[in-house]
């Protein structure tokens, strides 16, 4: 996994509230079996009319955002199914941050699985990042994972908080299966143990 | 200190614990499917790890599979067909348990793994897919997980977790004729709202619940993921045990009384602390639809489709958007909306209660002219049961499409799709934009409502029927 490095970037406004899984990367391109190569068909149903044309007033059709690097989302984004293609897709984008109230649990998990950095703070924080957000082209902020500080286009400082073990992995783009493998004497030991305690398991 | 099942299951599975509360969590069962699973069994190869515990890891194909009677001559999209190619390969090549697509035991995975008793209680299952929640039934810690966790349990039978809080959910009472477990938990949605139980792991509990059977329970548990709960959870008691006794790989002989014994402690103690408590009578529950693109936008079927300047915030919006995908207006009273289209089946309501419901519904009636009704089981096993029973003839002559198992237009990844906007009444657990086909309109409803507007041809309150 690549390491999250400070970001500076443009933020793309996205208000509605329950953006779910399904609207994030339609089912149609979950038939992959790769990783990679999903940013095209990001928000595919919102972003595209039939005919596969862009629908010009769809926010990442904007000129101004066409580059974003953080989402200012409403409450409970990502909600839905688990699919994973849903970080994938937005990592492949080029989307390295995402802003809201609240996640669901699940994407939230795996976006930090895939570098992407999910941030919770409060709504009058989320709405003044998603009117900074609407200035569009010169409305860059910074996200330093380092300070957990998010600096906006003018300036005003939000600190937010991170889970200490997801932001090392974060920082230093650490890999969670080899971290437990060096952990493999406990698991081995725990085994053992159940084994013994619920040997129908 | 007193604990909640929850806590006890949590407590029995934590292999290491750091410092700031990050837990390994064993994984006792790990249930995969052909859609979530690819890219992490590739990830197994390229790092060459093999799977920890193959004997734990059960696979089977659901979401792509055809579900029309010919599918033996093979799936015709290429990209599905590689998807289920890819499931077969990855069985064989890592020695797990498999169910292939000509078995008869294939079906959802949510429905295979207790059919097949390899769910019991108090163990933790994870699977690539949010509606692992479904297991909670069992009282076992059931939960979804993305690719990139399928590839660690894979590895290593282990997940990195902090542990949730704990939420009551009490259904006191008895529901009245015509309510179902599909109604309580869109109900509870409906007060929660679909974020309501984020950070939570959810306890079902009060008297509605115990009254209900395992099917009923499994419905219940499998919409915890839509009340943004990250699992569902029922004490075990006698009908469990019923349920799991005698299934293929539930224990026998000593080590059933082994496990029995166990069993019984897994109920939250008296005393136990909660984080969240939410109460619903019963009785109170009504029969209710969904009108949105949300489970949360749900409603007795008694209502009128609402109007945005109901809602304040951020929903505002969403209404307006939710209304115009729908095609609906406000006021409309739900009864009058039409269908096209009635869908009977997925993890939600595809086992063989749900089916015995719908048919009782529709037993010597038609499926009204214009609307097309497909009942999909979840598993052959289910469908085998269904036919010796002659809930298949009922539904035959009805009209209605009697297919093979698979997870079908739940989420339309096969060519079991809405055309746009066709509308319909659907059993399965998500209404979202495009769920199930480009611009089709879903309203989640119970099995004995999609019976009635299957006959009807519109939203229909099935207890005028019974
Ligand atoms: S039936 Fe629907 S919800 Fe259930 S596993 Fe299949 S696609 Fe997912």
């Amino acid at each position: 996994m690549d390491k999250f490095e400070k970001l500076t970037g443009i933020a793309a406004p996205m208000p509605l509230v329950n953006i779910d899984t399904d609207m994030i990367i339609p089912k149609v391109f979950l038939k992959t079996i790769k990783r990679s190569g999903l940013g095209v068909n990001l928000f595919d149903e919102m972003r595209y009319d039939r005919e596969g044309n862009e629908i010009a007033d769809f926010v990442l059709n904007k000129p101004q955002y066409r580059n974003a690097e953080i989402l200012i989302a409403g409450d409970n984004f990502g909600c839905g199914s688990s699919r994973e293609h849903a970080p994938w897709a937005l990592a492949d984008f080029g989307i390295k941050a995402v802003i809201s109230t609240s996640f669901a649990d699940i994407f939230f998990n795996n976006c930090f699985k895939n570098g992407i950095l999910p941030i919770v703070l409060p709504r009058e924080q989320v709405d003044l990042l998603m009117s900074d957000a609407e200035k569009g082209q010169n409305a860059r902020m910074t996200v330093d994972l380092e300070a957990q500080v998010i600096t906006t286009s003018d300036g005003a400082e939000i600190p937010f908080e991170v889970d200490a073990f997801r932001k090392h992995c974060l920082l230093n783009g650490l890999d969670d299966i080899g971290l437990t493998l060096e952990k493999k004497a406990a698991i081995d030991a725990f085994e053992a143990k159940a084994a013994q305690a619920r040997p129908w398991v | 200190m007193p604990k909640t099942l929850y806590d006890k299951i949590w407590d029995a599975h934590v292999a290491d614990e750091a410092e700031d509360g990050t837990c390994l969590l064993y994984i006792d069962r790990h249930l995969v499917h052909e859609v979530t699973s690819p890219q992490a069994f590739e990830g197994l190869r390229m790092a060459g790890r093999q799977v920890h515990a193959p004997d734990k890891t059960i696979a089977v194909p659901d979401h792509n599979v055809p579900t029309t009677l010919d599918r033996a001559k093979g799936i015709d999209n290429e990209e599905s067909r590689i998807q289920v190619d890819a499931l077969d390969q990855n069985a064989r090549d890592f020695a797990i348990h498999y169910y292939p697509v000509d078995d008869i035991r294939q079906g959802i995975v949510h429905i295979v793994g207790p059919e097949q008793g390899w769910t019991l209680p108090g163990m933790t299952v994870v699977c690539g897919d949010s509606h692992t929640a479904t297991h909670g039934a069992f009282g076992a810690l059931a939960h979804g997980i993305g690719t990139s966790e399928v590839e660690h349990v894979l590895a290593t039978q282990t997940l990195i977790q902090k542990k949730s809080k704990n939420m009551k959910v009490e259904i006191t009472g008895k529901l009245n004729p015509g309510v179902t477990a599909k109604d309580i938990t869109l109900a509870v949605i409906g007060k929660t709202g679909t974020a309501g139980g984020t950070g939570y792991v959810i306890e079902y509990c009060g008297e509605a619940i115990r009254d209900l059977s395992m099917e009923g329970r499994m419905t219940v548990c499998n919409m915890a993921i839509e009340g943004g709960a990250r699992a569902g959870l029922i004490a075990p008691d006698e009908t469990t045990f019923a349920y799991v006794k005698g299934r293929p790989h539930a224990p026998k002989g000593a080590q059933w009384d082994a496990a029995l014994a166990w069993w019984k402690t897994l109920h939250s103690d008296d005393d136990a602390q909660w984080d969240k408590v939410i109460t619903l009578k019963g009785e109170e529950i009504e029969p209710v639809v969904t009108w949105g693109t949300s489970p949360e936008d749900v409603l007795p079927i008694s209502g009128v489709v609402p109007s945005p300047s109901d809602f304040t915030g951020g929903k505002v919006e969403a209404v307006k958007r939710a209304l115009d995908y729908m095609g609906l207006k406000p006021g409309t009273p739900l009864s009058d909306i039409p269908v096209d289209a009635v869908f009977v089946g997925s993890c939600t309501n595809g086992r063989i209660e749900d089916l015995r419901e719908v048919a009782k519904i529709l037993k010597g009636k038609k499926v009204a002219e214009g609307v097309r009704m497909m009942i999909v089981p979840g598993s052959g096993l289910v469908r085998e049961q269904a036919e010796e029973e002659g809930l298949a003839d009922i539904f035959k002559q009805a009209g209605a499409d009697w297919r093979l198992a698979g997870c079908s237009m739940c989420l339309a990844m096969n060519p079991d799709q809405l055309a746009p906007e066709e509308r319909c009444a659907s059993t399965s657990n998500r209404n979202f934009e495009g769920r199930q086909g480009y611009k089709g309109r879903t309203h989640l409803v119970s099995p004995a409502m999609a019976a009635a507007a299957a006959i009807t041809g519109h939203l229909t309150d099935v207890r005028e029927m019974i």
